[in-house]
């Protein structure tokens, strides 16, 4: 019998953004199989928070990810709201509802240009980042950082979108929809962006379904599932927006779904400039958590995002569980790669817009074997020490 | 004695090594400023290639253990020596090239596939996975562009009725209406030229983000320079070879232009041929700008259902125009 090559892709990868191991088997130029190695940057987030404060918490929470900062502080923020019974202000519930959707457009953008590196169209790359450049300024102009925004605070947020600033971030949500309409005919007309997306990656609603995916890589497959939708958190219940789907399946629906939800996103951003209700944009918290425990869901740009917290009546939290979005699809990414030529790996892989930082703390899947296995942290120490040493 | 002398200093200084080697350079400049440009960057300064390469042929050379050492190490000069050879068919001042043979079309052609012949090599003694993927997919490319380029630049042989590029030119210059005819052929020699030189949508053997630096991934230092000024010089003879064959007429050779009483002729040929040239690198960037990379079996459906076909086509046009002018 012929023996499939080994192609070891990664850790470190000019495909890949973050350190991430994918050993494939192929067959000529198709990957029969696909095994993933993950955690090479266990950070132990999850642990630091219990020897922090609430609040103190919020700054690192922060910094689990580094392109959807806003999506983990606000989940972590209505999870220990929903314990303390807070009641947060209109102002402050949209505003964060702003934010989150700039960062969805960001993250989108992020990923459309590294999609296009992929498959080695480095000007939409160019073009993409931009305009992202764009929403970063306006994240600018409302919080003063352009990456952690520092914007939630226990009870609402640290910072008020001003009166004056209001024109400005209109007009450049103006510029925005014209560069991402131009991106949405670009996506759809070019040839050879058609060629290498069409068909590549393809996973079926029922598969979809079964592994659990989340996130745009779902709605591509036709599920239409949202959090904003279906449990409506923030200012969502109180805007119009629409939940983009598509049904092909593959890596070109992905794109679809992502650049119409940019177009929502924009329109969700206008409503929330129009209807601003001033006011308070905080209630005042007390340091100190009552016992108790909540889990609040929030539709991060790459799927549903998890909070768990539950508290002992100090000012520290007694446990924070994070399930992020990428976590959620690894599943379906393997699956996704069966079959495949080589030269479609990296776009197959990157359509999951995989955030590593987020998700090092993983359920590991044996595909050779066909088995699942949980890691522990200790039992991740000790796979790593039986690792070591082996090339 | 004379002649041998002023033969060296042709093949050194010009149109030789060190003609292409500036030539070349600058090119690659446009080329990536053109690219910049457009992707709405700012681009390198003028002197960067020529700082990289410098920097390169710094750096420290390394050979990995387990390759074939001699392969490794003298394949670089074998493409990089096949590929500056065709520019003494190639007519660059005049209507004549330096050194004119009968059927020099064929030997440029010829010598114009050696470095993917030599991309194979450099993979399989590199032993290492990516160089071998690299080298395999640049010698499967070849099956796909060589034909119609060769095809395509055979067209304007027949209807000149010669292989030699001069002939080619000059008669091109004698008819320059028939370049029109060699418009299909133009486009499909700039696509195949476009995979020669393995850029995008063609860049397939060294798709970055698919197999790391493909077939020169275990290259460094002297070498890695060498391959990659063997990139640049291939783009220079390769702009030149179809600026000559389809783009001719642009040229004086029948009589002659003199300004305050010196013959201005030949400079006013080179810088046309300059200008030939540096349009058919604009355009490669510009193919390079609009495209996503496809994938091999892809690039080989386009080839053989569109150029190749096209190749044919244009060859049935040349052989109608033969006929009926002679006919």
């Amino acid at each position: 019998m012929e023996k499939n090559i080994l192609i070891p892709i990664g850790p470190q990868h000019p495909g890949f953004k973050e350190p991430m191991r994918l050993d494939i088997s192929i067959d000529g130029e198709k990957v029969v199989d696909a095994d993933i190695i993950l955690s090479f940057n266990h950070r132990g987030i999850e642990k630091a928070t219990e020897a922090r404060s609430y609040i103190q918490n919020l700054y690192l929470i922060e910094r689990v990810c580094g392109i959807c900062s806003h999506a983990h502080t606000t989940s972590y923020c209505h999870a220990v709201e929903e314990i303390l019974g807070l009641q947060v202000p209109d102002q402050a519930r949209y505003i964060r509802t702003f934010i989150g959707e700039l960062e969805r457009i960001q993250s989108h953008l992020l990923w459309l240009g590294i999609a296009g590196h992929e498959i080695g169209w480095d000007t939409l790359l160019m073009y993409t980042w931009r305009d992202r450049e764009r929403v970063n300024d306006m994240l600018e102009l409302i919080s003063g950082n352009r990456v952690h925004y520092a914007m939630n605070t226990i009870g609402g947020v640290r910072r008020d979108i001003a009166q004056e600033d209001i024109s400005g971030l209109k007009e450049g949500l103006d510029l925005l929809e014209k560069s991402v309409k131009y991106y949405i005919h670009v996506i759809t007309e070019e040839e050879t962006f058609l060629m290498r997306t069409r068909g590549v990656g393809y996973l079926s609603t029922d598969k979809a379904r079964k592994l659990c995916a989340v996130g745009p890589t779902t709605r591509a497959s036709n599920v239409k599932i949202d959090v904003r939708a279906d449990d409506s958190y923030a200012a969502y219940l109180d805007l119009d927006f629409s939940v983009v789907t598509a049904e092909s399946g593959d890596v070109w629906g992905r794109s679809i779904v992502k650049t119409g939800e940019l177009v929502q996103s924009i329109r969700i951003c206008r409503q929330v400039l129009d209807v601003l209700p001033g006011g308070e944009i905080r209630t005042k918290a007390p340091p100190k958590v009552p016992t108790g425990e909540a889990v609040s869901r929030y539709e991060a740009p790459r799927g549903e995002l998890i909070y768990y917290v539950k508290s002992n009546g100090s000012n520290m939290p007694e446990r924070v569980k994070i399930r992020s979005p990428t976590l959620g699809n690894w599943l379906v990414m393997a699956e996704m790669l069966k079959g495949v030529y080589i030269a479609d790996v990296p776009i197959v892989v990157d359509a999951i817009d995989p955030c590593l930082s987020c998700s090092a703390r993983v359920t590991m899947t044996d595909y050779s074997k066909g088995k699942k296995v949980v890691t522990t942290l200790g039992a991740l120490g000790k796979w790593k020490k039986g690792r070591r040493g082996i090339a | 004695m004379m002649d041998s002398l002023a033969a060296v200093l042709y093949l050194i200084l010009f149109p030789g090594f060190v003609f292409l080697l500036v030539f070349g350079l600058f090119c690659e400049w446009v080329d990536r400023k053109v690219y910049a440009r457009l992707q709405n960057r700012v681009g390198p300064p003028l002197f960067q290639p020529f700082a990289d390469l410098i920097k390169l042929l710094g750096k420290e050379d390394i050979i990995p253990k387990n390759v074939d050492s001699i392969l490794f190490q003298y394949t670089p000069l074998i493409a990089f020596a096949a590929v500056m050879t065709p520019i003494i068919f190639i007519p660059i001042w005049s209507a004549t090239a330096l050194f004119p043979l009968q059927g020099d079309l064929i030997i440029a052609l010829y010598l114009l596939s050696i470095p993917a012949l030599a991309l194979f090599v450099i993979g399989w003694s590199s032993v290492s996975l990516y160089p071998l993927l690299g080298g395999f997919r640049a010698a499967t490319m070849l099956f796909g562009y060589e034909v119609p380029f060769i095809l395509a630049c055979l067209s304007c042989g027949i209807i000149a009725g010669s292989w030699r590029i001069s002939d080619i030119t000059a008669y091109l210059e004698m008819y320059p209406a028939s370049m029109l005819i060699v418009i299909p052929g133009f486009v499909i020699a700039l696509l195949a030229l476009e995979a020669k030189l393995e850029r995008t949508p063609f860049d397939i053997p060294q798709a970055e983000t698919e197999i790391v630096g493909g077939v020169l991934t275990e290259y460094s230092g002297k070498k890695l320079a060498v391959m990659r000024l063997m990139d640049d010089i291939r783009m220079v003879v390769g702009s030149s070879l179809i600026a000559a064959v389809f783009l001719g007429g642009f040229i004086v050779s029948y009589g002659s232009i003199s300004w305050a009483g010196t013959d201005l002729t030949n400079v006013i040929n080179f810088l046309l041929y300059i200008a030939k040239s540096l349009m058919i690198v604009f355009l490669l960037a510009v193919i390079r700008t609009l495209f996503a990379r496809i994938r091999i079996d892809q690039m080989l459906d386009f080839s053989w259902k569109y150029l190749a076909m096209g190749g044919i086509f244009q060859l049935f046009i040349a052989v109608m125009y033969i006929g009926i002018l002679h006919g």
